[in-house]
Formats: structure tokens, sequence, C-alpha cells
């Protein structure tokens, strides 16, 4: 492949994953953008680029679809599986269809939009990635977040936030329920500076004063099997 | 892991597209259970006649001889075998118990898998590519079929215990996941007077669900029981004469999608076993929520 030319663009149906993603790693010229048809559920579809490149990924992604990215900017045209941006560094990830479980997981930087519904664990462990979500997450969304800011302008599924750390969440819609340690703040001025700031970076128009603020209670922190019957 | 895979062609037009639509499906999720593999086709019922899917170990089984040993035993002409290397479908008029009681005699080493009036079953140790080429799955018509292919986390290996595992009459179900209660729910059951085959958690479930449906239980309400019942992870896939149904556990720990169209409603483990459905770019495609009930009729 010709690591010059500004467009480049790869064939699943005509070319190996292996070849796709050893491209992406070390033979991108500057100012690249990468086109990628057929992808037809293969997973690890660009995972791990560590460049300034736009990719575009025309159609439905599999498992992990741009995991470990750092700077790129990748957009999937379809829907992704299980562990869309899994480990984001920095970079934007934007999925223009819905995203299976574990959206974003464990990611530590960089922003990860979902323009559909994210299924299950979105953001599970965050560690200061930022996530928005233009429709509902499923379950346990949030779990273990340590770190990053995760919005959610649908609705939320049953046990939000269950073990929160430093993680934010901001929920537009009716959410299922809480997880342990997990509750409701109010908004601060800083809360609706960050939804103005994630909201207009995703492109939706939705009214910051609409969300809800949930964040940890820091109840188990320090875990004490004495006080069980008072966890979440 | 394990992969697992249905097709239900709506358009009766379409049906004999059935097996070369789903076998794609089927080999893609190889890559999700290399150990065995197994099918179940639906098609329609033969008036007074009931179909028995046989396995034997034996490649080159002599199924003519078979064939007229059981006629003769029966004094019957009508009896019919479908023979492939190691797999045979017996369509006869002859009751299954009295069937199978024969069966035993004439030869042990002949299994059971399944028994019904429009349901065959296929399954072997192997992969589903070797699988689906010795049995012919691209040329399967019928109404709608599911499929497994297993990556076995308990219980052995062997033909028997691979899915889809069925109960009573054209009633199979295959399962991604493990239960963590088997062993209770086959006490249970055995106190019931329930037969089991093997020590296969799914072979729990499945027959769980099928002594609930006899009991009187409408499939949902039996399922709903399962749901109490059943500890562990699963996203179970299920086929009567005139449904296929879909559900996953609480916290839908093992994935499924389903993509429906107005000809047909495919589910899978994975979407990229099903990118080569015909108009699967604009189909309907959706996770299934946890605890709740996916139905479709034929």
């Amino acid at each position: 492949m010709a690591s010059v030319a500004p467009t480049v663009e790869f064939d699943l149906d005509q070319i190996s994953l292996r070849e796709l993603n050893q491209f992406l790693h070390h033979d991108l010229g500057s100012g690249d953008h990468v086109e990628i048809t057929h992808p037809n559920g293969r997973h690890s579809i660009a995972v791990g680029i560590d460049a300034d490149v736009d990719v575009q990924i025309r159609g439905h992604a599999g498992y992990y679809v741009a995991a470990m990215n750092k700077r790129a900017h990748v957009t999937v045209h379809g829907n992704v599986g299980w562990g869309v941006a899994e480990n984001i560094m920095s970079g934007v990830v934007r999925v223009k269809g819905n995203a299976s479980a574990s959206a974003a997981s464990s990611g530590r930087g960089g922003l990860v939009i979902i323009e559909g519904d994210a299924a299950s664990r979105c953001g599970i462990s965050m560690k200061g990635c930022d996530i928005v979500v233009g429709g509902n997450v499923g379950h346990v969304s949030g779990f273990m977040g340590q770190l990053g800011r995760l919005v959610v302008c649908g609705d939320a599924g049953a046990g939000l936030g269950d073990s929160l750390y430093e993680a934010v969440i901001y929920v537009r819609g009716q959410i299922a329920s809480l997880g342990a340690d997990a509750r409701e703040e109010p908004l601060s001025k800083s809360d609706i500076s960050a939804l103005v700031e994630l909201l207009d970076q995703a492109g939706f128009a939705h009214e910051p004063s609409e969300f809800k603020r949930i964040a940890s209670s820091r109840t188990l922190y320090h875990w004490n099997a004495a006080h069980l019957g008072s966890y979440g | 892991m394990c992969g697992i895979v249905g097709l239900l062609v709506k358009r009766a037009e379409l049906r004999v597209r059935l097996g070369e639509w789903a076998t794609p499906m089927f080999v893609c999720m190889a890559d999700r259970g290399l150990d065995s593999g197994g099918m179940a086709v639906f098609g329609s019922a033969q008036a007074g006649t009931r179909r028995m899917s046989l396995f034997v170990g034996d490649r080159q089984y002599d199924w003519q001889r078979f064939l007229e040993s059981f006629r003769r035993a029966f004094s019957t002409d009508s009896a019919e075998i479908l023979g492939v290397e190691n797999h045979g479908i017996l369509i006869t008029s002859v009751a299954p118990p009295r069937v199978k009681t024969w069966l035993a005699e004439f030869d042990s080493a002949l299994l059971v898998l399944s028994v019904g009036r429009s349901m065959d079953i296929f399954k072997d140790q192997g992969t589903a590519r070797e699988i689906s080429r010795r049995y012919r799955f691209a040329e399967l018509t019928g109404t709608h079929c599911v499929g497994h292919t297993r990556m076995a986390t308990e219980s052995a290996v062997t033909p028997a215990h691979s899915h889809p595992f069925t109960a009573g009459e054209d009633f199979c179900l295959v399962h991604n996941g493990s239960l963590s209660n088997p062993y209770m729910l086959c006490r249970m059951l055995e106190k019931q007077g329930v037969h089991f085959d093997t020590d296969n958690d799914t072979e729990a479930a499945c027959r769980f669900i099928e002594w609930r449906l006899r009991e009187g239980d409408s499939l949902n309400l039996a399922i709903e029981r399962a749901f109490e019942e059943l500890d562990g992870f699963y996203t179970l896939l299920m086929a009567t004469t005139d449904a296929m149904t879909l559900v996953r556990d609480a916290f839908a720990c093992k994935p499924a999608v389903v993509a429906e169209t107005d000809d047909y409603v495919a589910v899978s483990s994975e979407f990229r076993s099903m990118a080569h459905l015909p108009g699967v770019a604009e189909a309907k495609i959706f996770e299934p929520q946890p605890e709740t009930i996916y139905s479709w009729r034929v």
C-alpha cells in the first residue's frame, strides 16, 4: 500500500485485517485519511492506532473496534460489537449506530460518542475518558468508574454507577435504578460547563439543565463488613 | 464460549434457501466453539409418521441393512431411512417407545438424537465446517433451524453432550453460557420421573422447560419459571414446530444479536456471522434485553 496518498482505501473483503492494522501502525503518512469498507462485523478493526489520522469505517464493526486508540479520529458508520474503544487513551471514536456491551471500558482519555444506544456496562471501569451516548445505556453502566464523564442523553438501565469512584455520570432521561454507593447530586456550574462542552463536541442539542448528576457517595471507599446493611 | 445461530424464514417461497443462508452462520461461529457442532431443522410434518434422528459412531454405517431389519421386525413396508454416513433419519408410523425398545436390542451403538413430527437433529464432535459438509447443511430446507458450536467448559466432549439438546418431541434448545445448579435441577426432575441422557448443564435446562410444557405451562410461563430456577449465565435459543424463541440471563452475560427483515429473522452470537445474509444492511438489528422473551412464529 502506498503511504503517501491522502486517502487510502481498504476493502476488508479483499485484504486481511492484519494488513490493515499493520498499515495503521507502521505505514501511515502525514495527513492520511483512511476509508475502510466491508467491515462486516469483523473484530479488532483499527485497534491500537497511535497517529493523527482520520479513519472512516463504512458499515457494522465487531468487537474492540478502535480499542487502545491514541490521537486518531475513528468513525464507524454502523453498529459496533463489545468493547468499542476499549482502553482509549486519546482521540475521538464516534459510532453512528448502536454499541454493544462495555463501550469505552477502562478508557483513560479521549472522547467516545455513541449516537444510538449503548448496551450494558457502558464505561465500565472508565479511568479518565469522556463518553457521550445519544440514546440509552444498559444495566450496570459506569460500574467502578474511576475518572471521566459519562453523558447519557436517553435512559439508563438498572444499577447505574454501581461502586463508582470519581467518574461522574449525567443522565437526561429515566434511571431504572442506581447501583450501590451511587447518588444523585445537584448540578453545579462546572457540571453545566462540562455538559455544554461535551454535548457540543458530540453534536447533541440538549439543554444541560435537563440532566441529573450521578456521583459516588464515597461510603464504599473504606468498606466495612459491620456496615453491610447500609450499602446500596 | 460457544456460538449459537438461528434462522427463521418467513416467506414460504424462500424456505428452500434455509440451509444455504444458515450454513455460513454456523461455520462462522465455529470460531467460538471447535469441539462439536449441531443443527436442528424444522420442516413440514407428514401425517401419521414420526421422524427419529439416529447417530452412530461408525461413519460407514449400513443404513440399508438397518432399514431392512426394521421393516422385517415391524412387518412394515412404509418406513424410510435418510442415511448419511453416521447419521440416519428414520421416518415411521411405529410408535416411538416400540422403536426405542427395538433399537436398543438391534444395535446398542445407536443413539436417538431426537423424536418428532417436524424436527431433525444433526450433531457430532468436530468442526462446524466438517459437520456441515458431511450432513449437507447447505441443502437443508424448512421453516427454521437452530445451530450450536461448542467449546466445552463443563462435562465431556461427546456427540451426546453436543447441542442442540431435545426433550419430548419437536422441542430443542441451544445454550451459550454455563449453569451453576444443573445437578440440583436434575435431582428435582428425576424425582418427577424425568430421565437424563448426559450430565450436561444444558440438558438440565432443556428438560426443565420441556417438563413444564408437559405440566401444562405455555412456553412463556415455562421460561418465566426457568428465570427463577436456572442459576448461571445463559443465552438460550429454543425452537418448536411453530416458533423460535430467544432469552438471555438477568445480566445479559453472553452475547446475542438479532437481524430481522421481511424475509427472515436471524439470531447469532455475533453479527459477523450474519453479514452475508441478503438485505442485512437494511435489517432491523438489535440486541435482546436481559430476562425478556423474544419469540417469532413460523
